[in-house]
């Protein structure tokens, strides 16, 4: 599975309080959450994120609460991927239960800049900066995992299973 | 190869004799959380996935808590579905306003949660009741929902990061000044997938809301876990209290660690956390003068009766400073009576604070005490990032309830040593 979309790029520590604040919690609809991703951050994304593109931060992205509306928001606002330097564990693990794509590497973080275009390929790893015509190489996802994002989620992969 | 404590109690709950660092296992959970922002979006999978019931109706514990007394109709609207949810699956621990109190304060105090527990809740701050020897850590809404369901979670097994206590602790500075020293030593990615395990002969001294405090904000290090050894402390606490009965896990001798921090309790002092990470942290000596337009004192870190008694103590005879709000929120109907009966809300009225019911609300700004544009907060919960008790432009600084209620009084961050 490859994606490819324009860069958005934060640095370190970016919490999920800034990138959907509490006072918005109050719904768990996909599309209004959308609406104020990253607000507090960067309160222009919400109207420059196109469909597609990728997100890249620093290290520690997702810290702070536990909340899923995080990562629903950012894939419900069209990001097709997140690739920081590392991730906060509950958000790497909301991210892959909701099927949010998200890569780790360091390297990429560190030569990629806003607004380049990437086109990233989740069987083999590959980040590719078309834009610089620079390649890195994150470590890819085992199968099981590319499959849940595939199906969208963790639990339509379940479903899926239950039904063959 | 020996295990630690951690690694301990997720071989038992996996049905094997030992785990690794680094192994994924299927593990069987003693209870799953989840509260009124959570739950909703848990009840969406659960039902999506076709889940025809929760596995165990004792087992689940569902704590309405963050936005409650419902602060808008969209609140009410979710706290009505996890009511609905919660009725239909005969979930027993459902709490609502009236019995409810703040998540991480309540189930330790209903013995919902005890020693050698495996415990997995929709919010990041389930790792404190690691203070009572439980593995137990934060998770998100789908997690929570697979874990309803099946009574079951998976887990990469952590290795950990061992804190070394010794000493005892001085006037004035509590478990709160003890996290946060430790935040300030490691960062707030300082031990991200780890385990925190606190152990070392200044454990003892500690008591149970102060490790609870300590366990609470583990996640604010990015740990997976915080925990501490079970003792007289703990065994006391969970008597005619938790449900089940205690197992008590050790970490073997030859345990392996990624890294031993040593902390001497006897040379901390109060300390403060600037804006905007919790690792910010400044001595109570470096702070300098900085004006507070409001001081907040409770939540899960910081609402249980000691922390209020503590505030008490600072506030009796003294008046809240002018232009400041001093809010003040116990963690549970139970903390609320306790305060009652020993006249701590008495003072706190005379002093001019204000006593909220049990409520997360200004802790993540949510309701209950906003900050406007420019405005600074003294406070003792947990996270003082951008935003995270109102405007985008306000400021959280994070302390015990001492400073917080020294700082109230004189209207500026203040050692509760000098006034």
């Amino acid at each position: 599975m490859k994606v490819q979309g324009f860069v958005h790029k934060y640095g370190d520590n970016v919490d999920t309080d800034v990138i959907i604040p509490a006072r918005y919690l109050n719904t768990s609809s996909h599309k209004e959450l959308a609406a104020h991703c990253m607000e507090d951050i960067d309160k222009d994304f919400v109207s420059k994120v196109k469909p597609g593109d990728i997100i890249v931060a620093r290290k520690n992205f997702g810290c702070g609460s536990s909340r899923e509306h995080a990562p629903i928001a950012i894939k419900a606002s069209g990001v097709s991927c997140v690739i920081a330097s590392s991730f906060a564990r509950i958000f790497y693990r909301n991210a892959i239960n909701i099927g949010l794509a998200i890569l780790e590497c360091d390297e990429a973080v560190q030569q990629i800049q806003a607004g380049d275009e990437l086109s990233v390929d989740f069987s083999t790893g590959v980040i590719t900066d078309l834009t610089t015509k620079k390649t890195f190489q994150a470590e890819p996802f085992p199968p099981f995992i590319q499959n849940i994002i595939e199906k969208g989620g963790l639990l339509n992969s379940i479903s899926d299973r239950l039904h063959q | 190869m020996g295990m630690t404590m951690s690694q301990k109690i997720l071989a038992a709950h996996a049905g094997l004799d030992e785990v690794k660092a680094g192994q994924l296992i299927e593990a069987k959970l003693d209870l799953v959380l989840g509260n009124d922002i959570t739950t909703p979006v848990a009840i969406n999978e659960f039902e999506r996935c076709g889940a025809t019931g929760v596995f165990d109706t004792e087992r689940v514990a569902l704590v309405m808590d963050h936005f409650t007394p419902n602060k808008d109709i969209k609140a009410a609207e979710q706290t009505k579905k996890v009511r609905t949810f919660a009725r239909k699956y005969d979930v027993l621990n459902y709490f609502d306003v009236g019995e409810m109190g703040i998540e991480h304060a309540l189930l330790p105090e209903k013995g919902l949660v005890g020693p050698g527990d495996l415990v997995i809740g929709a919010d990041s701050h389930t790792c404190t009741y690691g203070a009572l020897g439980a593995f137990s850590t934060g998770v998100g809404s789908t997690d929570m929902a697979a874990g309803m369901a099946t009574g079951k979670a998976w887990f990469k097994v952590p290795t950990a990061i061992k804190v070394n206590l010794t000493g005892t602790l001085p006037d004035f500075v509590s478990g709160k000044d003890v996290i946060l020293h430790l935040i300030g030593l490691i960062g707030v990615d300082g031990a991200l997938y780890q385990s925190l395990e606190f152990t070392g002969e200044g454990v003892a001294a500690l008591n149970i809301d102060d490790r609870l405090c300590i366990a609470n904000m583990a996640i604010e290090a990015g740990a997976k876990n915080g925990i501490f050894p079970v003792d007289e402390v703990t065994m006391e606490y969970c008597q005619n209290r938790f449900k089940r009965k205690p197992v008590k896990y050790e970490a073997d001798a030859d345990a392996e660690y990624d890294r031993v921090v040593d902390i001497d309790l006897s040379t901390l002092r109060p300390t403060v956390a600037f804006p905007h990470l919790p690792e910010n942290t400044r001595p109570i000596d470096e702070v300098g003068k900085i004006k507070i337009d409001q001081a907040v004192i409770g939540s899960c870190t910081n609402g249980r009766i000691s922390d209020l008694r503590v505030a008490a103590d600072i506030l009796r005879g003294r008046k809240v400073a002018r232009d400041v709000r001093c809010i003040i929120f116990p963690g549970t109907q139970q903390i609320y009576l306790d305060a009652l009966q020993e006249g701590l809300i008495e003072v706190f009225v005379k002093a001019g604070a204000v006593v909220s019911t049990p409520t997360c609300g200004p802790c993540l700004g949510g309701h209950m005490g906003i900050l406007a544009k420019g405005e600074r907060a003294i406070s003792t919960t947990n996270r003082n990032f951008v935003g995270r008790m109102g405007h985008v432009e306000s400021e959280v600084y994070l302390s015990s309830p001492a400073v917080a209620a020294a700082s109230a009084v004189t209207g500026f961050i203040t050692d509760p040593a000098k006034i």
